[in-house]
C-alpha cells in the first residue's frame, strides 16, 4: 500500500515536474505583450519613405537590414548579411548575403531582394529621404547580381561611410504579393487602428536565435498605442499600463525617479543639441545695423560667452543636459572633437570683446558705435517647455550685458515659415535631434547651398572664407575613403564653429527613457531607438508585471 | 445685495488690491531668477516657492493678476464699444444695415478664433517688449471679440427703434442722431453693461488659452494663462499644491465676476 503510495506520489511529482517545464519552456518562448506609446500617427507602413519618428519606430521593429549600427558600441555589425566590402575607389560596395532566410510570408531572401529595394529606394519618383543619403554626384546606382547570396551595389561617385547608411534600409521582397507586409524583422504589423494604435505581432521566419538556440524574438507582440499627449502617457506608464517610455522630459524624470527611482533611466548626453543662432541672410527684413552685428563673429562669441551654459543645464534639464560644445555631441565617441571645450560662461570677457568692436554702456544699456541701442527677439516654438526656459534664462544673461531680448513664442507652423523662407526674425532658439552618427548626415546644415544653412541658407557661393573652408572640408570628408583623413577635416569643422559660432551650441540634453521593472533585458542608450533597440531580445516577466 | 454678492464683492476688490500692492508684497519682482532654487516648496523667501527657472511664484501670480484683471476689462471696454457702434447703430437703422451687421457678425462667430488668433498672434513684429505684447494681446482679443455682444445689442436696438416712445418721439420730429442719443442709447445701457461684464471673465479664458499655447503674454511678463500653462505636466495634485494657487485664483474670480454679474443682469 506504501509502496504504491509512493509511486503514485512519484509519479504526481514527475507528472508536475513534466508541466512545469512544458510551462516554462512556454513563458520563455510565449513573451507576452509589450505596450508603449507612439507620440504621432505613422505616416507610412513603407519602409523606404519613412520620414517621420513613429514610423521610424516601426521600421526598425519589422525591417530587416543587410547591417545594424549596435545602439550600444555605436559599432557596425552584420545583419542580412554575413559580410562586406568597399571597393579602393569607395563607389561600389559588395554584400555577401546569409542563406536560408525567409521573409515573414515564407518567401526566400535573395540577392535579388536587396537589388529590388535599391532600385526602388534610388527612383527618383518615390521622393524616398533614405534614398536621399545614398545620392552621390550625377548618374545612377546600379546594382550586380553576382550570385542568390553576393551582391554589388555600384554608385557614381564615392561615398564615406556608405556601409553605416544601409542601417537605414530594410530590404523589401522583390517577389512577394505582401509588399511591405513581408517583412525581414522581428516583428511584422498585424494590426493597424488609425489614430489608435499598431499591433507588431512575432515574425515567425524570423532568423535570429539567442544564445542558448532558441528563436527570437522572445515577445508574442508589441502594441504601440498613439497617444501625443505625454502626461497621459506618464499616467498610464504609472499605473502599468504602458512597459516603457522611449524618451521623456526632465521634468518627468525628476518626478519619475523621485517616486520609482528604478524605473528612470538616464544614459547619459544624448547626440541631439539645442542652440541658437542669429540670422545672417543678406536680403533678410531686419535693420542694416542689426545685420552687421549678427555678422560679426566678435558680437556671435560675446553672445556665447555671456550665456551661462551650466545653468542651463542644470535649472532647465534638472541636471540631464551637458553644456554643448559643438555640432558632434561628445556622446557620439569617434566623430567628437575631444580638443574642443564648452564656452565658459564669462559675462566680463565677453563685455570686453563687445567694446573692443565700439559697443559701450550708457546707463545700463548696451549701443553700438552707431549710437543704436542693443536689442533683438529670439522666436522658438510654442509648446517646447525646455527651449521657452532656455531663452528666458538667455534673456536674463544678456539683460546683464545691457542688451535687451525680447523672447517670442510662434507656433511650429509660422516659425518655419519665419526662418526657412520669408527670413523675418532676428534670432532662435531650437535644436537638432541627430539620429546619424556620421557627419554626412549633417551636410545639408554645413554646406554654404544647403537649405538647412539655417543662419544664411542657399548661398549661390560661399559669402564667408570660413564657409567656403567649412564646404570644402565636408566635401573632402564625404569623398574620402581614408578614416583618418575623414575625422581630420570634420575636426576642423567642428574648431571652425567654435572660432565662428555661427550656430552657439548651449546643451546636449540627456537620453532620458523610463523603462518598467517588468521588461527584462532592456538596456537604454542614447541613439535611437533608445530603450527598445533590442526588442528581439527583451522579456517581460508576468509575476513583476502583475504586481504592478 | 445678497451675502454671496457681498462676498464676491469683497472678493474682486481684495485681489484687485493685492495685485495693485504687487510692488509692496514681492518686493522681488516676477522676472528675477533665483537660479539657485528652481522648483523650489514654499518658504519663508518665497511663500508659493518658486517655478522652474527659479522664479518666486508668488510675486508672478500677484502680477500675472495684476495684468489679467486690468487689461481684460480694457478688452471688453473696446469689445463693447464696437459691439455698440455695429449692433447699436444697425439695429437703429434696420433694414439692409441690420441685415448686413447680422451677417457680418454672424461670419465673424463663425471664424475658428484660435486659429484665427494664433494667425493675428504670428504675423505682429517680433521685436515689441513684453508689456507691448500684452497690450497688443489683449487688443486683439478685444477687437475680434466685438460680434456675439454686437448681436445681442443689435437686437436690443432694432426693439427699442420700433418701441412706442420712439415712435412718439419721431412723431415729435426727432430724428437721427440726436434721437439715437436721447432715447435709444440711454436704453441700451443695462444691455451694454451686462455685456461688458460678461466679456471680462471670456477675456481672462481666451488669454488664458492662448498662454497655455505659449501665444499670450510675452515672457518674462506673467499673466494667468502663463501661470496657469505650468500646470503642464502636473501629474498629482498632492505633490505640489502650492502649483494650483493661479488655478484656484481664476476659478475663484470668475466665480466672483459672475455672482456680480447676476446682479447686473437685473435691469438688463
Amino acid at each position: 500500500m506504501i509502496g504504491r503510495r509512493s509511486l503514485f506520489l512519484q509519479l504526481r511529482c514527475f507528472t508536475l515536474l513534466c508541466v512545469a517545464l512544458t510551462t516554462s519552456a512556454a513563458l520563455a518562448q510565449n513573451g507576452g505583450e509589450l505596450r508603449f506609446c507612439l507620440r504621432s500617427e505613422p505616416k507610412t507602413f513603407d519602409p523606404l519613405l519613412v520620414d517621420d519618428d513613429s514610423s521610424l519606430s516601426i521600421r526598425y521593429l519589422t525591417g530587416g537590414v543587410l547591417v545594424r549600427v549596435n545602439r550600444h558600441t555605436q559599432e557596425l555589425e552584420p545583419e542580412l548579411a554575413e559580410s562586406w566590402k568597399i571597393s579602393n575607389d569607395g563607389k561600389v560596395i559588395t554584400f555577401k548575403l546569409r542563406r536560408g532566410i525567409s521573409f515573414s510570408d515564407g518567401s526566400p531572401f535573395s540577392s535579388e531582394d536587396v537589388a529590388f529595394t535599391m532600385h526602388r529606394l534610388m527612383d527618383p519618383t518615390l521622393h524616398s529621404s533614405t534614398g536621399d543619403a545614398f545620392r552621390s554626384g550625377s548618374g545612377a546606382v546600379t546594382t550586380k547580381i553576382i550570385g542568390p547570396d553576393q551582391i554589388s551595389i555600384i554608385f557614381p561617385a564615392p561615398i564615406a561611410g556608405m556601409e553605416r547608411l544601409f542601417d537605414q534600409v530594410a530590404i523589401m521582397s522583390a517577389h512577394s504579393a505582401k509588399k511591405e507586409a513581408a517583412v525581414l524583422g522581428p516583428f511584422v504589423v498585424a494590426e493597424y487602428k488609425a489614430g489608435s494604435s499598431v499591433l507588431l505581432r512575432r515574425n515567425p521566419n524570423y532568423w535570429k536565435k539567442d544564445s542558448q538556440g532558441r528563436r527570437l524574438p522572445h515577445l508574442d507582440s508589441i502594441r504601440l498605442d498613439i497617444q501625443s499627449n505625454r502626461d497621459v502617457e506618464m499616467l498610464r506608464f504609472k499605473r502599468g499600463e504602458l512597459d516603457l517610455i522611449n524618451v521623456i522630459d526632465s521634468d518627468y524624470f525628476d518626478r519619475l525617479a523621485a517616486g520609482s527611482p528604478g524605473l528612470a533611466h538616464d544614459a547619459g548626453p544624448s547626440l541631439d543639441s539645442d542652440f541658437m543662432w542669429f540670422n545672417q541672410v543678406a536680403n533678410a527684413p531686419i535693420p542694416e545695423y542689426k545685420r552687421a552685428w549678427f555678422r560679426s563673429t566678435n558680437f556671435r562669441r560675446a553672445i556665447s560667452q555671456a550665456i551661462n551654459r551650466d545653468d542651463l543645464s542644470r535649472v532647465v534639464f534638472g541636471g540631464h543636459a551637458q553644456p554643448a560644445v559643438g555640432p558632434v555631441s561628445a556622446a557620439n565617441k569617434f566623430w567628437f572633437n575631444s580638443q574642443l571645450k564648452a564656452e565658459p560662461h564669462r559675462p566680463d570677457a565677453a563685455m570686453q570683446r563687445l567694446q573692443a568692436v565700439g559697443f559701450h554702456l550708457q546707463s545700463g544699456a548696451l549701443f553700438d558705435k552707431g549710437g543704436n541701442p542693443v536689442e533683438f527677439s529670439i522666436v522658438t516654438n510654442a509648446g517646447s517647455k525646455p527651449r521657452e526656459r532656455m531663452a528666458v534664462m538667455i534673456q536674463e544673461d544678456l539683460g546683464k550685458l545691457g542688451i535687451k531680448v525680447n523672447v517670442v513664442t510662434l507656433d511650429f507652423p509660422s516659425l518655419i515659415e519665419r526662418i526657412s523662407q520669408k527670413f523675418n526674425y532676428e534670432a532662435a532658439v531650437l535644436g537638432f535631434r541627430n539620429v546619424d552618427l556620421d557627419p554626412n548626415g549633417q551636410m545639408n546644415i554645413w554646406l554654404s547651398s544647403a537649405e538647412d544653412h539655417a543662419w544664411n541658407p542657399q548661398q549661390k557661393s560661399p559669402e564667408t572664407a570660413w564657409e567656403a573652408e567649412i564646404d570644402r572640408l565636408m566635401r573632402m570628408q564625404a569623398s574620402a575613403a581614408d578614416l583618418k583623413k575623414r575625422k581630420e577635416s570634420f575636426d576642423r569643422v567642428q574648431e571652425i564653429v567654435a572660432e565662428q559660432a555661427p550656430f552657439i551650441y548651449l546643451v546636449n540634453p540627456n537620453a532620458l527613457s523610463a523603462v518598467s521593472k517588468s521588461v527584462e533585458g532592456a538596456d537604454p542608450g542614447i541613439l535611437s531607438p533608445q530603450t527598445f533597440w533590442n526588442a528581439e531580445r527583451l522579456t517581460l516577466n508576468p509575476a513583476t508585471r502583475a504586481s504592478r | 445685495m445678497t451675502f454671496a454678492r457681498k462676498l464676491a464683492c469683497i472678493v474682486v476688490v481684495a485681489v484687485c488690491a493685492m495685485s495693485l500692492a504687487a510692488n509692496w508684497l514681492a518686493p522681488a519682482g516676477y522676472a528675477k531668477q533665483f537660479r539657485e532654487a528652481p522648483s523650489a516648496p514654499p518658504s519663508r523667501h518665497h511663500l508659493l516657492g518658486t517655478d522652474e527657472i527659479g522664479r518666486d511664484r508668488f510675486a508672478r501670480v500677484l502680477y500675472g493678476t495684476r495684468i489679467s484683471l486690468l487689461l481684460a476689462p480694457a478688452a471688453a471696454l473696446v469689445s463693447t464699444a464696437l459691439a455698440a457702434v455695429v449692433g447699436g447703430l444697425a439695429g437703429y437703422l434696420g433694414g439692409i444695415w441690420l441685415r448686413m451687421a447680422r451677417g457680418f457678425a454672424d461670419l465673424f462667430l463663425s471664424l475658428p478664433w484660435l486659429f484665427l488668433l494664433i494667425t493675428v498672434r504670428a504675423l505682429m513684429p517680433l521685436n515689441v517688449s513684453p508689456l507691448v505684447s500684452v497690450l497688443i494681446t489683449f487688443l486683439i482679443l478685444g477687437l475680434l471679440g466685438w460680434a456675439a455682444s454686437a448681436r445681442v445689442l443689435s437686437t436690443s436696438a432694432d426693439a427699442l427703434r420700433n418701441s412706442d416712445f420712439v415712435l412718439q418721439a419721431r412723431a415729435s420730429g426727432l430724428h437721427g442722431a440726436r434721437l439715437f442719443v436721447v432715447h435709444v442709447l440711454p436704453n441700451l445701457k443695462p444691455v451694454l453693461y451686462a455685456q461688458f461684464w460678461i466679456s471680462i471673465p471670456v477675456f481672462i479664458l481666451s488669454e488664458a488659452n492662448l498662454g497655455i499655447l505659449g501665444l499670450g503674454v510675452a515672457e518674462p511678463l506673467p499673466s494667468w494663462g502663463s501661470l496657469l500653462r505650468e500646470l503642464e505636466g502636473l501629474l498629482s495634485f498632492r505633490e505640489e499644491p502650492w502649483r494650483l494657487v493661479p488655478l484656484v485664483l481664476l476659478i475663484v474670480v470668475m466665480t466672483s465676476f459672475q455672482m456680480l454679474l447676476s446682479n447686473e443682469e437685473v435691469p438688463a
